[in-house]
C-alpha cells in the first residue's frame, strides 16, 4: 500500500507540473526519475555525457507533454520509460520509430480515480513480481530491455517468465475491452 | 473490423516495448496495435515491465547543475499546443500512411511477376519492408525462411499451408515454415511484409526473379 502510495504520488505530480507548471513537483519528479533515465541509458549503451544530456531531455519532455499522460493507462515510470525508449532510439540508431494509432474514441473523459488506482497498484505489483524472479530470470529481462537481445534470440530464450509478468497487469486489458465495446 | 485471430508474439511485442526491434519490424508491429485492442493492451504490459526494469537500475547521479539546466530548457522554449489531427479513416493505419504519405490510392505499385505488385518502404537498419498486392486467387511461390518474415494483411485475405489470414492478422514466419500462401477469391489480397534475412524460393524462376525484386 505504501509503495501504491508512492506511484499515486507521483502521478499527483505530473499533475500539479501540467495544471499548475508547478517547479517543486517537477523537482521532486527529477530527483528520483533523472539519475534512474540516466542509469537506464548508459545501460543501454550511452555514455555518461549522452545519458546526461538525454535524461535531460528525457524529463524536459515529461514537462512539456504531461498533458498526455493517462494514470489510467500507465505509471509514471511506465511513461517515463517509453520517453526513455524513444529517445535512445533516435540518439543511437538514428532510427525513425513508427507508434500506433491513437485510440479512435477521442477525447477522454478525466480517468476515474478508481481505475488510475488499480493501475498503479497493479504496476506495483509487476515490479515486486520481478524483484522476485530468480536472478538468472531477471537479468535476461533486464538484458533484452536494455536493447542488449534481438527479437529472435527474445524468441529463443525458453527462460523468459513472459507468463509471470503478463498475468500481473490485467486492467489495461480489461479496461481497453470495456472501451471498446 | 473482422475479428483478429493472429496476433504478434511475445518475443515481437517485448523487442517493440525495448525499442530493439528494425525499424521494418516496428513498422509492421505499429500497424497491428493500431488494428487490434488485444496487443494494445499486451503492449502496455510489456512496457511497465521496462518502467520497472529503469526504476530498478542503480541511479547515477545527475550533474549537479542537472535540474538548473533542464528548467532553462523548459523556459526557452514554451511548449506549444499541437492541435490534434483529426483521425482519418481508410485502408491503411496511421503508421503505414506516414510512410505512404498517404492511404492504399498512393501507393506507386511495381509488378514482380505472377500477377503481384509490390512497393519496398524506405527504412533503415538490417530488416526490409514493403507492401505487396496479391491479386485474389494468385499464389505466391512456394518459399522457406532464413530468418522472421512477419505478413500483415491489410484487405482480403490469404491462405497457406496453416491457416486463413484475413484483415488484421498478422503471419510470423521462421525458419521452420515454409508455405505457398494463396489469396483468396473476392477482393485483391494487401499485405505488409517484413523480413530480416531474403525468403528462400523452391522455384528456379522465382529464384532468378528474387534478384531483381529484392524480397
Ligand atoms: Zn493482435
Ligand atoms: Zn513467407
Amino acid at each position: 500500500a505504501e509503495a501504491t502510495t508512492k506511484r499515486m504520488a507521483w502521478v499527483t505530480q505530473v499533475a500539479a507540473v501540467r495544471d499548475a507548471k508547478d517547479k517543486a513537483a517537477f523537482a521532486e519528479l527529477f530527483a528520483y526519475f533523472a539519475p534512474r533515465v540516466k542509469s537506464f541509458l548508459m545501460k543501454s549503451g550511452a555514455s555518461p555525457d549522452l545519458a546526461e544530456e538525454c535524461a535531460q531531455e528525457v524529463m524536459v519532455t515529461l514537462w512539456n507533454k504531461a498533458h498526455l499522460f493517462d494514470p489510467a493507462k500507465a505509471s509514471v515510470s511506465t511513461w517515463i520509460f517509453t520517453i526513455a525508449r524513444n529517445r535512445r532510439i533516435d540518439l543511437l540508431r538514428k532510427q525513425k520509430r513508427p507508434e500506433p494509432e491513437d485510440l479512435p474514441w477521442g477525447p477522454e473523459a478525466e480517468p476515474e480515480q478508481a481505475e488510475a488506482m488499480g493501475l498503479q497498484q497493479e504496476t506495483e505489483q509487476l515490479g515486486q513480481a520481478l524483484a522476485a524472479l530468480p536472478a538468472e530470470q531477471r537479468k535476461l529481462i533486464e538484458r533484452a530491455y536494455f536493447g542488449e537481445l534481438s527479437h529472435s534470440e527474445i524468441a529463443a530464450e525458453t527462460g523468459l517468465p513472459l507468463g509471470t509478468i503478463k498475468s500481473r497487469i490485467r486492467l489495461a486489458l480489461e479496461r481497453l475491452r470495456h472501451t471498446m465495446k | 473490423m473482422t475479428k483478429i485471430k493472429h496476433h504478434l508474439t511475445d518475443a515481437l511485442l517485448m523487442g517493440y516495448a525495448a525499442g530493439s526491434l528494425p525499424e521494418a519490424f516496428n513498422l509492421v508491429v505499429a500497424t497491428h496495435i493500431s488494428m487490434c485492442d488485444t496487443c494494445r493492451a499486451a503492449l502496455a504490459e510489456f512496457e511497465a515491465v521496462g518502467g520497472e526494469v529503469m526504476l530498478d537500475a542503480d541511479p547515477v547521479d545527475m550533474a549537479e547543475d542537472a535540474l538548473t539546466a533542464a528548467m532553462a530548457r523548459i523556459m526557452a522554449a514554451p511548449r506549444r499546443e499541437q492541435p490534434k489531427a483529426a483521425p482519418v479513416r481508410g485502408v491503411f493505419p496511421a503508421p503505414l500512411r506516414d510512410y505512404v504519405s498517404g492511404d492504399l490510392d498512393r501507393v506507386k505499385w511495381r509488378k514482380i511477376g505472377g500477377g503481384v505488385s509490390q512497393m519496398v518502404l524506405k527504412t533503415d537498419g538490417g530488416a526490409s519492408v514493403r507492401l505487396l498486392r496479391i491479386p485474389a486467387g494468385t499464389a505466391v511461390p512456394d518459399h522457406g525462411h532464413r530468418g522472421t518474415e512477419l505478413t500483415l494483411v491489410l484487405q482480403g485475405a490469404f491462405v497457406d499451408e496453416t491457416d486463413r489470414f484475413g484483415a488484421g492478422d498478422i503471419e510470423v514466419a521462421n525458419e521452420d515454415l515454409n508455405h505457398t500462401p494463396v489469396a483468396e477469391q473476392g477482393v485483391d489480397c494487401i499485405c505488409l511484409a517484413a523480413t530480416d534475412a531474403p525468403l528462400r524460393f523452391k522455384g528456379l524462376l522465382p529464384r532468378i526473379a528474387q534478384r531483381f525484386i529484392g524480397i
